[in-house]
């Protein structure tokens, strides 16, 4: 259930960078960054993890119908997420939300989605290339996969310049691994050589059913059947989701084809707000994963390299605010208008919504005409 | 002014698809077999050879693959036209169509379309294996976010093609493959009708037959022989499936007073189901007998051996229109 000799890892759990031979490819990527970014990656973790809780709280409070948590992923995603260039397209699941940080997306946006005014409500053009999320498991991979073919057909992969060349990169989880459309979208990827990287996160759990029901053999292995390049990360560290991330999208963007991370993390909460833990896994578990947390591991390593109090006490009140700023926006939210249940169900003029829509435009009139008699 | 040339559907199908590709470089073929092949009814014949391999796909041997990378490719600008190989093999695409590509404009809240055609050869009449002779249209009728045509002639196909793949909508496009080899005159340079619009396909005062695809035919054999024997039917081709173009439905069945709807599909919640309701709702006092439907029966589709059993035929559709008369 936790790592093995496969896991590469750059930090360790004591937050110590490991060195070796296999590490010694990545740890220069690690070296060129700066003290700034090194902030900002811990920055949006921890921005994360409040807004996370928030999130949480208003659920429990009746604002929200559903909360989906990261907790416990912030390492995989935001190391990932910052390994991308300003060209590139996300196609995320529906537990990224340090992805959508990262990318600019205010994310009242997930808020709006999850306390059911809107089934999805943005767009990627105007959000950094992030795209909506996706419900329905694993169908976003083959999006991607297509938004990439596409890629290739414009001529915008592949060509040699990196601050051009666009990659995708495309989030799903263990349990839809087992899906076909995941599967499928391998199949499309490698046909095609697509400019784009599956990035798995294996948090152990799809809902209550353990990896292992899905998988005999670890899940990173299986992209090699589809000639696919791949690689297991410790997904708890940052710093390697970061640098693999970045060399492999390096790598897919310069036209060397799909490639595929397996990201060892544990979703420490619910699956969602809807869900109950206990009823499947032990408390030891979720306490050995407690030991190997991303932001705890990261914080050690800043403060080792010299980050000053001050820093972690300041982002602690930004995170405050963040969170603060949700709320207040959240409760602040009204209900959308009823037409809009008709509005951009197509693109073009359709005489059924339009019927309908005039139908109960009359029906609701009806009833105040009737109140003004009264 | 005209421009007559006499094709068979397939072809017109193809000519069609060259004009939009023509047209507008964003428009892409994906699909089993399409290139080198031409695909198994040859419809995409000679575009791979015109247009090259980018823009004429063979893609690996997976349905849900398929619709689900055109989706990514709209979102990249481009027009995909996707072909499933036959009406029974969509079911694995099924998720992609309904899921995402009719929900994902909505789910956008109008800020993207979704420009893709899934093109369906579809229906009996060619004594095929199971899972190629099916008629899934209700499925996708049902769906809100999708637009679904079936056009009945080589001209309707030509042009419906291209309206079809210049709509920003998504379009489920239903070929009749028994009727992709007779010939029939194709205007290329009038198209005559909208996308979404029934058509008069024979004028008739005292019955009125509707239907769709392959059944049209099947309606106009019928409609010749009620004349030589003195009755007069008039012959409706639905065209469009979803949103269905009732003016010209309502306008016939207040002339007429009788409705007979036939299809290939199941009988039971089927599109004529739909429009029998309509027309009940909206023609009541117009109408001289019930709505009749004449169907496929609610079984499986049969081995080919009875499928002539099993699909409405003229006598079957003039036994329907003898009980509307005799109401």
């Amino acid at each position: 259930m936790s790592y093995t000799e496969a896991t590469l890892q750059l930090l360790s759990p004591a937050g110590v960078l490991v060195e070796s031979d296999r590490t010694a490819e990545y740890l220069p990527v690690i070296e060129q960054l700066t003290d700034a970014e090194l902030r900002e990656f811990h920055r949006v973790m921890v921005l994360t993890r409040a807004f996370d809780m928030e999130g949480t709280n208003l659920q429990r409070q009746g604002q929200m119908g559903l909360w989906v948590p990261s907790l416990g992923q912030e390492g995989a995603q935001v190391g990932s997420g910052f390994a991308m260039r300003p060209q590139d397209h996300i196609f995320p699941s529906y537990r990224e939300h340090a992805v959508g940080i990262i990318r600019g997306l205010d994310v009242l946006n997930i808020i709006r989605l999850l306390r059911g005014l809107t089934h999805g409500g943005w767009t990627a053009a105007d959000n950094g290339n992030f795209h909506i999320y996706t419900m329905v498991l694993g169908s976003q991979t083959l999006h991607a996969t297509g938004y990439a073919m596409g890629i290739t057909l414009d001529g915008k992969a592949g060509t040699g310049n990196p601050e051009s060349d666009e990659a995708v990169i495309t989030y799903f989880g263990d349990g839809s691994t087992s899906q076909g459309d995941v599967n499928e979208a391998l199949v499309f990827a490698a046909s095609y050589q697509t400019p784009e990287l599956f990035f798995l996160q294996n948090n152990q759990w799809a809902i209550s059913v353990p990896v292992s029901k899905q998988s005999r053999t670890p899940l990173y292995l299986r992209a090699g059947g589809f000639g696919i390049p791949s690689v297991q990360i410790d997904g708890n560290d940052v710093l390697v989701s970061y640098a693999a991330s970045r060399k492999y999208l390096e790598e897919t963007r310069a036209g060397g084809g799909p490639r595929f991370i397996e990201a060892l993390t544990y979703r420490m909460g619910a699956h969602t707000s809807s869900d109950d833990p206990t009823k499947y896994r032990s408390d030891e578990e979720t306490a050995h994963w407690a030991t190997l947390d991303p932001i705890s591991r990261f914080e050690t390593y800043l403060r080792g390299r010299g980050e000053s109090d001050a820093f972690f006490a300041e982002l602690k009140v930004e995170a405050a605010d963040f969170a603060e700023d949700i709320r207040k926006r959240t409760v602040e939210l009204g209900t959308p208008p009823v037409g809009d249940m008709f509005d951009n169900v197509y693109s073009e003029p359709h005489p059924l919504i339009d019927d309908q829509k005039a139908w109960l435009a009359n029906y609701e009139a009806a009833f105040a005409e009737s109140e003004v008699g009264e | 002014m005209s421009e007559l040339e006499s094709l068979p559907m397939a072809k017109a199908l193809n000519s069609g698809l060259r004009q939009a590709m023509l047209h507008d470089q964003k428009v892409i073929l994906m699909g089993e077999d399409i290139g080198p092949l031409g695909g198994v009814f040859r419809v995409t014949e000679g575009l791979q050879a015109e247009f090259g391999a980018n823009r004429v796909m063979d893609t690996p041997l997976a349905e849900s693959g398929i619709v689900g990378t055109a989706i990514g490719l709209a979102l990249r600008g481009y027009r995909p036209v996707c072909e499933i190989q036959f009406d029974g093999f969509v079911y694995p695409a099924f998720d992609q169509i309904t899921s995402q590509l009719a929900k994902l404009t909505n789910r956008h809240e109008g800020g993207i379309s979704m420009p893709v055609v899934i093109r369906i050869p579809y229906g009996g009449h060619i004594g095929a294996v199971e899972h190629h002779q099916e008629s899934p249209e209700a499925y996708f009728a049902h769906t809100p976010g999708l637009r679904v045509v079936s056009p009945s002639t080589p001209h309707d196909a030509y042009w419906m093609i291209q309206d079809a793949i210049s709509s920003d909508d998504p379009v489920i496009f239903l070929e009749p493959k028994s009727r992709y080899w007779p010939k029939g005159d194709v205007d290329t340079a009038e198209r005559g009708r909208t996308l979404h619009s029934t058509a008069v396909a024979r004028e008739g005062t005292e019955v009125t037959l509707l239907g769709h695809g392959a059944m049209v035919s099947v309606l106009l054999q019928a409609a010749e022989i009620a004349a030589e024997e003195g009755t007069s039917v008039e012959v409706l081709d639905l065209r469009s499936l979803s949103p269905i173009d009732y003016g010209p439905i309502l306008e016939s069945v207040r002339k007429t007073g009788r409705l007979v709807i036939a299809q290939e599909a199941p009988g039971s919640v089927s599109v004529g189901s739909e429009i029998a309701a309509t027309v009940a709702e909206r023609a009541f006092y117009s109408l001289e007998s019930p709505v009749l439907r004449v169907s496929g029966f609610d079984t499986p589709f049969p081995p080919a051996k009875l499928e002539t059993i099993y699909l409405p035929d003229a006598d079957r559709v003039l036994e329907a229109v003898d009980r509307a008369l005799a109401y």
